[in-house]
């Protein structure tokens, strides 16, 4: 059957210009009263979060009893090149950070691309509770208890199709508010590019983080939302993320574009894989101090070996650093 | 003409300053989650700072009147030996845990700890002899071996490049004065007059 279209519209019908100029005004003014809203809803860094306990858990490695790291470290001590490359700096400048208006875009290799705004990041997702290890390269560590929900959530709403291979995901890219991408003598291509194989980003430890300690994410932190895969070394856990690209290709991350012979894709804790800056067979576990410098052994998979050393079975980890 | 009395002492408190404020840092814990980082970047900072002081003695003293200047030279030089040690040191105790097993081992596989250590030995022999009588004793030969400071501060600038992960304005801030004070030695070296 053949569905024609009617081209016999009754002049009648069709709407009048000022009509159709009065629509538009009532859709602006509409979409400004969404917006308003949008900042209402939305919460900023500090607000309370509700959210199921990590002790509970059902998913294996969600929990850990060890002593937590200091909420006022966990706020100062940090590495987000995009506000400066000192510890302190992020704390110091994140501020100057907006996250209300923050859109997140899902795209790529997926049935219903689409835009997340602050209050579906913060609340369209049921939050839990992780107690993590964090492992940096740079050889310290912190227990942190995030609060988020599993990547794979989020990535489930936008259907990947079977092209999906890999995630890809991008920082916020805007040197008025963040200092550390106006500067002259950084050798980093802005913005900041992660990106995980998507048996790893569909893992139930793969977490995205909107919270800390109860509350919402410092900016310093990573607000609104980032990433956490606590059994790779830091920097793949992106901060501030704008968007969530599935593909077919693997992406060329940041930090595997400024030193490939020191930064992998992989980047999982190891301490049998050397870096040529740091010895990886111990960490400082923070707070460490002076008379106790704190050292401890590292462990493979940062201990997350009994859940995750399946997706890398039959790969050279010396080779796949 | 002789500099005034009171300016040495000076000159020895102000090297000591960013010790004490460590080491107050320290007793107080106000170095905050990571002391290891700040305690390692400030005595290598100081260390770098006061190389590049040793060095700008020689061509600041060739302006009239400017030669007693030479007077502080020993100080700045064994000031940085000084917390070139404590830099040492404290990588020894943070990072190494005084276990000797693993000197070898970082000192191979990590270049930029071979180019700092390395730059700490041509060091040692030059604080060894910066007394009097060294000077006296190893007459023209002392000039040669002190030349070896030269050696040092490309290392340095070797040194902090290979650490330098991204940003290297903090690099240049060293690296330019280092390059303008040798090239301001070489070309009186190979000037015509």
């Amino acid at each position: 059957m053949l569905i024609k279209p009617s081209v016999d519209i009754p002049s009648s019908e069709i709407t009048n210009h000022s009509a159709w100029l009065n629509r538009r005004q009532f859709l602006g003014a509409s979409a400004v009263m969404m917006l308003a809203n949008s900042s209402a809803s939305g919460l900023d860094a500090g607000q309370p979060l509700k959210f199921r306990g990590a002790a509970g858990s059902a998913v294996a490695g969600a929990y850990t009893d060890e002593i937590l790291t200091p909420f006022a470290d966990v706020k100062r001590y940090n590495n987000f090149y995009e506000f400066g490359t000192g510890k302190g700096d992020p704390a110091r400048y994140a501020g100057e950070m907006s996250i209300d208006p923050w859109s997140l875009r899902v795209e790529g290799e997926v049935a219903k691309p689409g835009v997340l705004h602050l209050e579906d990041i913060q609340a369209g997702f049921d939050l839990e509770e992780r107690i993590y290890r964090l492992r940096c390269v740079e050889a310290w560590s912190m227990v942190v208890p995030w609060i988020g929900y599993p990547l794979a959530n989020l990535l489930q709403r936008f259907q990947p199709n079977s092209r999906a291979r890999y995630v890809q995901f991008q920082t916020l890219h805007d040197h008025r508010q963040m200092r550390g991408q106006r500067s002259f003598t950084s050798s980093i291509d802005w913005p900041y590019v992660e990106g995980l194989r998507i048996d790893e980003a569909m893992h139930p430890l793969t977490l995205l983080a909107v919270g800390v300690y109860g509350e919402v994410l410092p900016h310093q932190n990573g607000a609104p939302i980032r990433l956490v895969v606590p059994w790779k070394y830091g920097f793949k856990s992106i901060k501030s993320i704008v968007s969530i690209r599935l593909t077919g290709k693997r992406p060329k991350t940041t930090w595997e574009s400024l030193a490939p012979q020191e930064y992998g894709f992989y980047a999982n804790v190891n301490p049998g894989v050397d870096h040529p800056r740091w010895s990886q067979k111990t960490e400082r576990r923070l707070p460490s101090s002076f008379f106790e410098p704190n050292r401890i052994p590292t462990q493979l998979f940062n201990g997350y070996g009994e859940q995750v050393a399946h997706l890398y079975q039959g790969m050279d980890l010396r080779r796949y650093y | 003409m002789k500099l005034h009395p009171s300016v040495k002492p000076l000159l020895f408190c102000f090297c000591l300053t960013p010790l004490a404020v460590l080491v107050w840092g320290i007793a107080g814990q106000r170095l905050g989650p990571d002391p290891a980082e700040q305690i390692m970047h400030v005595t290598g900072e100081w260390a770098g700072r006061l190389l590049l002081a040793t060095l700008l003695i020689t061509p600041l003293r060739r302006r009239k009147g400017w030669g007693q200047l030479l007077q502080l030279r020993r100080m700045l030089g064994l000031f940085t030996f000084f917390y070139a040690c404590c830099h040492l040191a404290m990588f020894a105790h943070f990072f190494l845990g005084w276990d000797a097993r693993r000197v070898l081992e970082e000192l191979l596989e990590r270049p930029y700890i071979t180019a700092g250590f390395l730059a700490w030995l041509i060091m040692l022999p030059l604080a060894l002899t910066s007394t009097n009588a060294m000077q006296r004793r190893l007459r023209a030969n002392w000039g040669r071996l002190h030349r070896g400071i030269y050696l040092v501060a490309l290392l340095f600038i070797l040194h902090i490049t290979w650490i330098a992960r991204s940003d290297y304005g903090e690099v240049l801030v060293y690296a330019v004065p280092v390059l303008v004070l040798l090239g301001w030695r070489l070309r009186q070296r190979f000037s015509p007059r």
